[in-house]
């Protein structure tokens, strides 16, 4: 390494940050490693059919969600594509954009208000089958909350990359009369193909290692996935031997993913924003133009109705008893002290590793980047393949034999949830560090401004918008998390995802669904803020 | 090739602003077979005009007539009217044989009639051995002629170029405006071309018009406007110009 004197006080910061991720996962796996070979035996029995059904099913669920998200939000896309200009379609792109910033647990009973045994369509779904509506429970309520999920962010995904054909295309196909069906091959296939496999693969991977919906909506030995049966095999029966082994199955498959994802070139953090429309020339036919329309009204109500039936069924709450619950207050603050905590920590750790890239970038001059400046680039959005409860289960077992697991909870929650926030928070502040540092550098040598003083002087003033995105973003994650604190949540730490997830255990329904209504609201005003920091330019 | 008329062009009275932009308002009027090319600064409303003829763009009022038809409630595909882009006038995953045969077919279903046209017009422009290259084999000034021989298949007795030899070099540039003018004397077409060099017009056409904030602010012979005999606006416009190179 030839950097000079400035460069390594940020090199060596961002090696800490580094040092600090990897003491998280290395931790978790030495304590399932441990546990692995003392009692191999044990882990060994429990590859038994109980664990072949599970590993089975989390792949059937998630095959199945793909396929029912992927293939409507073509036609989604292409609908939102073909007609560029109309009332409401900024609107509908919003919406679609909601889904992400809404906690899974939320989402989950917005399902349920809606479809679940008591829900609004209950009555007329019981009419319909002429038998009383049992719910939506299992693999249907899987399958509904993950494409409620993952068709708007997959619709998204497939028009950004529509809307990257350049215009004076639309505008040829225009004037050679091509039809919706010309069109479809020679435009527009062309534009979706280079994108699917990367978005199929993206959301395969969001619903292989889903917790929430799964432990929320699933039920028994036959709707169980990996995620949540390594959450029962802790929480529930102890079994330490089949949570080992379900563990590795998990670990061994999100890497074979991964190996496809990069294989297709895709990103496990893909970014869904999307530029103004540009003003494009596309003159649909009638009889298309009545068919896109059908389409987009199907996802309007699709996405719409969970939503409105988590507001609806919030609003029909005792909101004001709710308000004036001290286990509702309690849970509020450990929640945002515990949300802060973790978005602080996050940025403390997203920074050196933004400014040790960009670094190691300007050290070598041209040429290939080295192993240690992938690493603090990608390497920190590879703690994506190790899934939370998978971190959590390992530091479970580890913390087991140092005292009262539940004690760590405060710190397991913070410090995962910052992990996991990382690759976002990143994204937000490194293309504002990177241009503050390509204008400055030079200056700030020559005048000798270094260390502290330029952190204040330079670099404080261009990173101050994006960290407050990465700030809010991270506090909305973890806020909404339904991960960790449901390995260590207790009566003495409880979160408000956690005490929602008790409400809803003992049926106190309209509880749980004012409590959504309060999370759903603080997660999507933390996510609007950092939209709109996000926007804005400096 | 069998020589074919081009079609007066008529812009009566036609008023368009894009939202929030500026009002435009064009008249003008182009007999069958003129070459008429349109110069003012960036933002003066060229392509906007290109654009409105072409049917890409809506007028708020007015009315656009082609040959003895007003095409103005028409969408672009039922206008007879082909024209030529800057740049990404190919589809990037077909072969020049199939880029051309869009021409004929927007759908690629072509007859034998369609694909002898197509051959035809490949080694017209100079492309033969070439039909099974994608765009991206190709140089920058052989894509632009693959936009011109579609242009020849379609047979559509108007013309628009929206400044589409700009990104080439002068050597090339010249080649590319002799072929559309040998092109011109084929198939007689109205050609109405925007552009900011002043050699372009000089080789190509006899009238020139000198577009500013949104219509059409002189109108006249292009060797005139050349020789300096054009409004101030446009000796402004061309001193800019030079100051740039």
């Amino acid at each position: 390494m030839t950097a000079s004197f400035p460069e390594r006080g940020r090199i060596t910061a961002g090696v800490l940050a580094l040092a600090a991720l990897g003491i998280l996962v290395g931790g978790a796996f030495a304590g399932l490693g441990q546990e692995a070979i003392q009692s191999w035996r044990g882990a060994f029995s429990a590859f038994d059919s109980y664990l072949l059904r599970v590993a089975r099913f989390t792949l059937l669920q998630a095959g199945l969600s793909t396929i029912l998200s992927v293939l409507p939000a073509i036609f989604v896309a292409r609908a939102l594509a073909r007609h560029p200009r109309f009332f409401g379609r900024g609107f509908i792109l919003q919406l679609f954009a909601v889904p992400l910033a809404l906690p899974g647990i939320v989402a989950a009973l917005g399902v349920l208000a809606l479809l679940g045994r008591a829900g609004f369509l209950a009555p007329l779904l019981s009419s319909l089958s002429g038998d009383t509506w049992q719910g939506i429970y299992g693999l249907s309520g899987i399958l509904v909350a993950h494409v409620f999920f993952n068709l708007p962010l997959a619709a998204r995904l497939l028009l950004a990359s529509l809307e990257a054909v350049p215009a004076d295309q639309w505008k040829l196909a225009a004037q050679l009369g091509m039809g919706a069906g010309a069109t479809f091959r020679l435009i527009e296939w062309p534009a979706l193909r280079d994108a699917l496999p990367g978005v199929a693969a993206l959301v395969f991977m969001v619903c292989a290692v889903s917790f929430t919906i799964v432990l929320t909506l699933g039920g028994g030995p036959r709707a169980t996935t990996l995620e949540v049966a390594i959450y029962q095999a802790l929480r529930f029966d102890f079994d330490l031997a089949r949570a080992i082994a379900l563990t590795l199955v998990q670990v061994a498959l999100t890497a074979a993913i991964v190996l496809v994802l990069s294989r297709l070139g895709a990103s496990i953090n893909a970014d869904a924003s999307l530029p103004a429309a540009p003003r494009r020339s596309v003159f649909p036919r009638p009889g298309e133009t009545a068919f896109n329309v059908s389409v987009i009204l199907l996802a309007l109500v699709f996405v719409g109705g969970p939503i409105a039936a988590t507001v609806i069924a919030g609003l029909g709450a005792d909101l004001a008893r709710l308000a004036g619950e001290r286990a509702v207050h309690g849970a509020t603050m450990t929640s945002l002290l515990l949300a802060s905590l973790s978005a602080f920590l996050c940025l403390l750790l997203s920074f050196p590793l933004v400014a040790a890239r960009r670094a190691l970038e300007m050290a070598r001059g041209g040429g290939r980047a080295g192993g240690l400046e992938r690493l603090t680039d990608t390497g920190a959005s590879m703690v994506l393949i190790v899934p939370p409860i998978v971190i959590g289960a390992g530091w479970f077992i580890l913390l087991r034999r140092f005292g009262d697991v539940f004690a760590f909870a405060p710190l397991m929650v913070v410090t995962v949830n910052a992990a996991m926030a990382l690759p976002f928070t990143m994204r937000a502040i490194r293309p504002a560090y990177d241009a503050a540092s390509a204008r400055h550098e030079k200056l700030c040598l020559a005048l000798g401004i270094s260390g502290w003083s330029r952190l204040r002087l330079v670099d404080w003033p261009a990173l101050r918008r994006p960290a407050a995105t990465g700030l809010a973003f991270a506090m909305a994650l973890s806020l909404g998390d339904l991960g960790v604190i449901a390995l260590f949540g207790s009566d003495r730490v409880k979160t408000l995802p956690y005490l929602l997830f008790e409400r809803m255990g003992s049926y106190r329904t309209a509880d749980a669904a004012g409590l959504a209504l309060f999370l759903g609201v603080l997660c999507l005003g933390l996510m609007f803020l950092a939209t709109h920091w996000g926007k804005e330019k400096s | 090739m069998v020589p074919q008329q081009g079609a007066v062009v008529k812009l009566d009275a036609l008023a368009f602003a894009y939202p929030g932009g500026q009002a435009m308002r064009f008249d003008l009027l182009v007999p069958a077979s003129e070459i008429v090319a349109l110069m003012g600064p960036s933002g003066s409303g060229k392509s906007t005009l290109l654009n409105l003829i072409a049917g890409f763009e809506r007028p708020d009022s007015g009315q656009v007539l082609i040959g003895s038809g007003d095409v103005t409630r028409l969408p672009p595909f039922k206008r007879p009217v082909s024209m030529i882009f800057q740049e990404n006038n190919l589809f990037s995953h077909l072969t020049v044989e199939q880029n051309v045969g869009l021409g004929r077919s927007p759908t690629l279903r072509l007859s034998d009639g369609d694909r002898a046209a197509v051959s035809e017009a490949i080694a017209r422009t100079g492309l033969a051995g070439k039909e099974q290259r994608l765009p991206r084999q190709l140089s920058g000034g052989e894509r632009q002629r693959v936009a011109l021989a579609r242009v020849l298949v379609r047979r559509q007795p108007v013309l628009l170029l929206d400044e589409p030899f700009a990104s080439l070099g002068p050597a090339l540039r010249d080649e590319m405006l002799d072929l559309v003018a040998e092109l011109h004397r084929d198939q007689q077409m109205t050609v109405i071309m925007a552009t900011h060099d002043p050699r372009d017009a000089e080789r190509l056409s006899n009238r020139l018009l000198f577009i500013e904030n949104g219509t059409i602010a002189a109108d006249g012979a292009t060797s005139s406007f050349l020789a300096g005999q054009g409004p101030p606006a446009f000796a402004r416009y061309l001193g800019e110009r030079k100051r740039l190179r």
